[in-house]
């Protein structure tokens, strides 16, 4: 019968004083993770892919397969 | 003199009771008095968000209940815990526990969710079957083998996406 006094006072504080902490420090994580989950890997490929990228030769198979309207394949 | 008739006549209203003023409308100027229906005097509710109703819950008081109320008026301290739960129970009707206690007709709500999905399913299968028509002749195989054959030629992503995962020297996909 004889419960103690609930807190009436400083709810939102208390709660605040929890909570923004953890929600700092999970929006650190989610971009962390998305910079080196994503961001990284994908700076990564493209710099790979261009490191051995010749567009004459790229150029010249585009163009024997006749997707191009300039210039059309060599032999027509 | 007109303010001191008006605080007697309310006196005598709180007298008689919270719930019989019906019955002792004050009659002023001659004039009759329109019934008051039981709808439109105070009622009482249990609601969160209105904790205190504007009467109490039991009407009328049993001989018991009454002495306590009588018992009431004196020190608290002498009301033992039972008689602090019946002076409450006079009062109120649910506690904050009981008006606040879930039910269980999210379940009902579930079962309709599947059920009208379901329907839904039925609905859109019918239709695909007896209304639409033909779909359009891009969708068949040879032409689209010659659409990726196409996206390959012209190099479409080549850095991460499509023409990435094609092995252009053994002209298969990569493994």
């Amino acid at each position: 019968m004889s419960l103690a006094k609930p807190a009436m006072r400083g709810l939102l504080g208390k709660r605040l004083r929890f909570h923004l902490p953890i929600a700092f420090a999970l929006s650190l994580v989610a971009a962390a993770a998305f910079k080196y989950g994503v961001t990284e890997p994908r700076k990564q490929a493209y710099a790979d892919f261009y490191k051995q990228y010749d567009a004459t030769k790229e150029f010249n198979n585009m163009r024997e397969a006749g997707i191009f309207q300039s210039v059309r394949p060599t032999g027509e | 003199m007109l303010f001191s008739f008006r605080m007697l006549a309310t006196r005598a209203l709180s007298l008689v009771g919270k719930r019989a003023i019906s019955t002792s409308i004050c009659v002023r100027g001659g004039h009759g008095v329109a019934k008051v229906d039981d709808y439109a005097l105070p009622a009482y509710f249990d609601r969160r968000e209105n904790p205190l109703p504007d009467v109490q819950f039991v009407t009328e008081l049993s001989a018991e209940q009454r002495s306590l109320k009588e018992k009431e008026k004196g020190s608290w301290a002498t009301l033992s815990n039972e008689e602090k739960i019946a002076l409450y129970r006079i009062s109120f009707k649910q506690s904050f526990a009981e008006m606040n206690e879930g039910t269980k007709e999210w379940k009902s709500v579930i079962a309709g969710m599947f059920f009208f999905i379901g329907m839904t399913g039925l609905v859109v299968l019918w239709q695909r079957k007896f209304v639409y028509g033909p779909v359009p002749s891009t969708f068949e195989s040879e032409w689209k083998e010659k659409e990726v054959q196409r996206m390959l030629d012209m190099r479409i992503n080549p850095v991460e996406g499509f023409s990435a995962k094609w092995d252009y020297e053994n002209k298969e996909w990569k493994k």
